[in-house]
């Protein structure tokens, strides 16, 4: 029960901030859009919040030890396949099959 | 001559072969959390957002507090605010459709209705409304699918959360083609390992978010 109250709450609070994000531009930013503060923003900070997330999502693993090196290189992977072909789906696909082929092997942990 | 379902299916048939297997894959990750297959459902019918639900498990996993799974989806979704407003006139339908079509507008539905024109004898608004419902259906099942399989069939997944930085990766590519200068790229990489290594390793994410914003604005600033 506890758990359900927690996912409910979580997921009602995540569809309400990814809805709001996708209705902001119709009722309001119409007015703003080309403020040059917001035209910069939007320009540079999805970027860096992209880089912000891979570092995330891997951040137990950046670490001053080898821990880091099976998703540096998994990660370079993914990025050549995609600078290559631009196919997004080969790209995750190929580079979680080499992770996962690495870390079953008992490369990493 | 198509009918408006037959040519919402056949516009839309790229994107079933992304989601389905996208969606199956969240399905996958979510399953190792341990909770029931129908919360990736609702996952998908609620908040129906690729990189945002594959974060969402992240957070989950890392018992992440509510407020920074909400700042971190805001953050993650506003490049949308972005991209919609060239779509601000082109959506037809009113009422309760328009709202749909609002929330049921990810980086593919809006990649389609922005390249989609309706030909004649077939309303646009019908054909767009159709894509968007066709779209998140092919979601819907793949992050069922994916779960219930995930949830099943105990076959070895250890290492899968490796779509969630591929996927970010593959997302900060895509940014790279759109503004084509590298400096954002290597200043978020100084400023995210500068707060793990030595500022704080729970709170990187925001921490790191907001010292991003600030030197844009003070960048911004110098710059007038």
């Amino acid at each position: 029960m506890e758990s359900f109250l927690y996912l409910s709450s979580v997921i009602a609070l995540l569809a309400l901030a990814t809805f709001a994000t996708r209705l902001l531009p119709f009722v309001l930013l119409y007015k703003v859009a080309d403020h040059p503060v917001l035209t910069h923003l939007g320009r540079y900070l999805p970027a860096m919040v992209m880089v912000l997330l891979v570092l995330y999502a891997i951040k137990q693993d950046v670490t001053f030890s080898t821990d880091i090196l099976a998703p540096t290189a998994c990660l370079a992977l993914v990025a050549l396949l995609h600078v290559l072909f631009r196919q997004a789906l080969l790209s995750i696909v190929a580079g979680t099959a080499a992770y996962m082929t690495l870390v079953q092997m008992g490369w990493t942990g | 001559m198509l009918s408006v379902n037959q040519l919402a299916l056949r516009t839309s048939l790229p994107v079933l072969f992304g989601y389905l297997p996208l969606g199956a894959a969240f399905g996958v990750l979510f399953a190792e959390l341990g909770h029931h297959w129908l919360y990736a459902t609702a996952m998908g019918l609620f908040i129906y957002a690729g990189a945002g639900q594959f974060l969402a498990v992240g957070l989950l996993a890392n018992q992440a507090a509510l407020t920074e799974m909400v700042i971190a989806t805001l953050l993650l979704n506003a490049r949308h605010l972005f991209y919609g407003l060239s779509l601000l006139n082109r959506i037809r339908s009113r009422g309760w459709r328009r709202w749909y079509q609002i929330f049921s507008l990810t980086d593919e539905t809006y990649s389609l209705l922005s390249s989609t024109r309706a030909p004649q004898g077939i309303d646009e608004g019908q054909l767009q409304l159709r894509i968007a419902a066709f779209n998140q259906i092919y979601w819907v099942l793949g992050c069922t699918l994916g779960a219930f399989i995930g949830s099943q069939v105990s076959f070895s997944t250890a290492g899968i959360e490796f779509v969630l930085p591929a996927l970010f990766m593959v997302l900060a590519i895509e940014q790279y083609h759109s503004i084509r200068e590298p400096w954002p790229f290597w200043l978020a990489l100084s400023i995210g390992l500068g707060t793990l290594l030595l500022i704080s390793r729970e709170h990187m994410l925001l921490i790191a978010i907001l010292l991003s914003l600030c030197v844009l604005l003070l960048q911004r600033a110098g710059r007038s």
